[in-house]
């Protein structure tokens, strides 16, 4: 049933169910091998240390050419992610390389978990109280953490 | 100045005598005295080429010009840096094709400069990429944006041994056949050439990209040189890709400028019109294609005597609905007490807002309780909160109607131009008719079309005065452009008169002809007086507007 799938995502789907990043799990879903189930762990020492983050992962007909698509699912309070989980990550973007994977790619989200750039926000809202009160936004977004990410 | 009581045959006798004491401008013929005022006047219809103060000079380009212009800058460059012509035309490229700043900084750096334009310095160690890594690498949190290539990049000197898998399609190639089916640039990051054509394909194609399109690897800014793009996509592709690096030369380059009309490819090139310089000229330019445009702004056509910004401004306000709520102001009224908007269409000004049911008096806007039962009188009008409320009212009114005013006038001589077609046919059954029955020749008809062809350009430059208007502070000097603007409008209603004139016999025929010329030969003239006026006021700082310019 996997006849239709390109080599390359194929040969990225075992590598990553049979060694996946430390923090990191995907596993594509059973009817479509094109769309992963995705859990991130928050990284350590970030606000959202102890939290496991549920994504979703789509990889388009035009993969690796186009980048994936990723979405959190989880709630999450950060100033790149909107409230319907869009990702604001060059990579995901205009910086997309059809040598990056989709390993790479979820290790570059949990990085961005670790390190939050309120200068280009996604979510305003969230941007603007990371830059007025930086202690008062971690603790929000490390009550988000222990209230949906579980 | 002139004012409404004199008559046109003045103002023509006074137009004519400017004529000739302005000879030295004019051509040499005006300044002849020749006895037949039909010989004397028929040049001044023609395009006088003498260049004017707020003139621009322009050269009409083909694409082969600009490809031979590129050409040159890049020979140029590749014999002074000593380096091959695609690098020299990526170098160019990246310094928007500023030689100077680009020798400036060659010389300084040159292994920078190559770096910054994408072309690594040749003694750079080159990185082999290599399958995808078998083990996971912990990232740095700092690294996001270079970070992900990291891991790939990690081993290398793979290919040595073993097939090579391409990193990107996974397929593997055994060594006979990596030189065959696989490419890596100078960077090193080796590909299979499947990858590389849908990879460029897609880039030009559907991102139109074409001068900065990098290497496949991420975070890799090697920029793909135009050889190994033809040779890597399809025909039609590589095309597209050099037209796009022509659209771009040209975008870049601020003497340049596409002509605006439907199929046209040539390119104009003009060097004195300089963005900074467009608020005191106005760089109407004309193409091979027989069409104006201006170089300033890209109109596709002219916009004289108006600025290129305040034509921008006009066209925003004419199209977006800013004038709704302008027209909601002026002809609506509020519920005082839930804000409900309101059209009085008839009726009595005991007003029962149909939402709240709050009662009022639509003339004071105070409440109803306080009237009695004066339902058609307000005797309570000079009631402060009242007064308020009309004075914004009218205001608003005002200034809508002051919009109107311009934009009907605007949008009238945009109709007339519309029906351009039309009137040069209906001329041309016309002339046909003279020759027929008054024995003219053919020669001596083109009058008609002549002043044709002066209403018409008169209509365009009329209607833009209009837009200018709109945008004019009151004061002295535009009492002076709005009386030339009247004027000019006079005397291109005259003219369109006559033209519309039925011709019914020989006699008429000579007498309507000698009108006819007089009076395009004066439109001529107004309409160069507005147009001189106006131009002449930018360079002198003459006009004030109500827009900051």
């Amino acid at each position: 049933m996997s006849g239709g799938l390109p080599k390359r995502i194929l040969k990225e789907t075992e590598r990553l169910m049979a060694d996946s990043p430390p923090g990191i799990s995907a596993a594509p879903k059973d009817d479509n091998l094109r769309h992963f189930d995705v859990t991130v762990a928050g990284p350590e020492s970030s606000p959202y240390e102890g939290g496991v983050f549920k994504l979703e992962l789509f990889l388009p007909e035009e993969y690796p050419m186009n980048p994936p698509k990723v979405r959190f699912l989880t709630k999450i309070y950060h100033p790149n992610i909107d409230k319907l989980g869009r990702i604001c990550l060059d990579i995901l973007k205009d910086k997309w390389s059809p040598a990056l994977q989709i390993r790479t790619v979820l290790l570059s989200i949990q990085a961005l978990l670790g390190a939050p750039n309120p200068d280009d926000p996604l979510a305003n809202d969230v941007a603007q109280h990371w830059k007025e009160d930086q202690n008062g936004a971690i603790e929000q977004a490390r009550e988000w953490t222990r209230q949906y990410a579980n | 100045m002139s004012s409404d009581g004199e008559n046109d045959d003045f103002f023509f006798e006074d137009e004519y005598d400017d004529a000739s004491d302005q000879g030295e401008m004019m051509e040499d013929i005006d300044s002849t005295s020749e006895p037949d005022v039909y010989d004397a006047l028929s040049p001044a219809l023609e395009e006088a080429p003498q260049r004017k103060p707020y003139d621009v000079t322009w050269k009409v380009k083909t694409l082969q010009e600009i490809i031979d212009m590129q050409n040159k800058e890049i020979t140029k460059i590749q014999s002074v840096l000593e380096v091959p012509a695609s690098s020299a035309a990526i170098l160019l490229r990246h310094y928007v094709w500023n030689s100077e700043k680009l020798q400036e900084q060659f010389w300084n750096d040159p292994a920078f400069a190559l770096n910054e334009a994408g072309l690594s310095p040749p003694s750079s160690p080159s990185t082999r990429t290599i399958p995808l890594p078998q083990s996971p690498s912990r990232r740095s949190n700092r690294s996001i944006r270079s970070g992900p290539s990291s891991p790939i990049r990690r081993t290398r000197s793979v290919v040595t041994s073993g097939p090579f898998e391409c990193p990107i399609c996974c397929m593997e190639f055994d060594q006979q056949a990596i030189n065959k089916h696989t490419y890596s640039m100078g960077c090193g990051h080796r590909f299979c050439r499947d990858c590389w054509t849908e990879y460029l394909s897609g880039k030009i194609k559907s991102e139109g990209e074409s001068a900065k399109i990098q290497c496949m690897e991420s975070g890799c800014g090697r920029i793909v040189r135009e050889e190994v793009i033809d040779e890597l996509v399809e025909k039609d592709i590589s095309k597209r890709y050099h037209n796009l690096l022509n659209a771009a030369f040209v975008a870049d380059s601020p003497n340049l400028r596409w002509c605006p009309h439907p199929n046209c490819e040539f390119i104009i090139e003009c060097s004195q019109a300089p963005s900074r310089m467009l608020n005191q000229i106005v760089p109407t330019v004309g193409c091979k294609c027989g069409h104006d445009l201006c170089f300033g702004c890209g109109y596709a056509a002219s916009h004289r005597p108006v600025l290129c910004k305040i034509v921008k401004l006009w066209e925003k306000k004419c199209a977006d609905d800013s004038e709704t709520s302008n027209w909601l102001q002026a002809n609506t009224k509020e519920c005082t007490k839930c804000q409900s908007t309101i059209e009085k269409n008839g009726g009595c000004n005991h007003m029962t807002c149909k939402k709240c049911k709050w009662e009022f008096c639509w003339v004071c806007m105070g409440p109803w309780t306080e009237h009695g039962t004066a339902w058609y009188q307000c005797n309570r009008f000079d009631e402060k909160s009242g007064i308020d409320a009309r004075d914004n009212q009218a205001k608003s009114r005002a200034s809508l109607e002051r919009y109107l005013h311009y934009f009907n006038r605007w949008a009238n001589h945009e109709l007339s131009a519309k029906l351009d077609a039309e009137f040069y046919q209906k001329t041309e059954k016309k002339m046909e008719q003279m020759q027929n029955s008054g024995n003219l020749s053919w020669i001596e008809v083109q009058f008609a079309k002549q002043a044709v062809d002066a209403v018409i350009k008169a209509r365009t430059t009329l209607k833009w005065s209009y837009c200018m208007a709109f945008y004019l502070k009151r004061n002295n000097m535009t009492e002076l452009f709005e009386d030339n603007q009247r004027d000019l409008e006079r005397a291109v209603e005259n003219l369109g008169y006559l033209l519309e004139q039925n011709i019914s016999d020989t006699e008429s025929i000579s007498k309507l002809r000698q009108d006819i010329t007089n009076q395009a030969a004066y439109v001529q003239k107004r309409h160069d007086i507005l147009m001189d006026d106006t131009l002449k006021g930018y360079l002198e700082r003459r006009w004030e507007f109500t827009v900051d310019i």
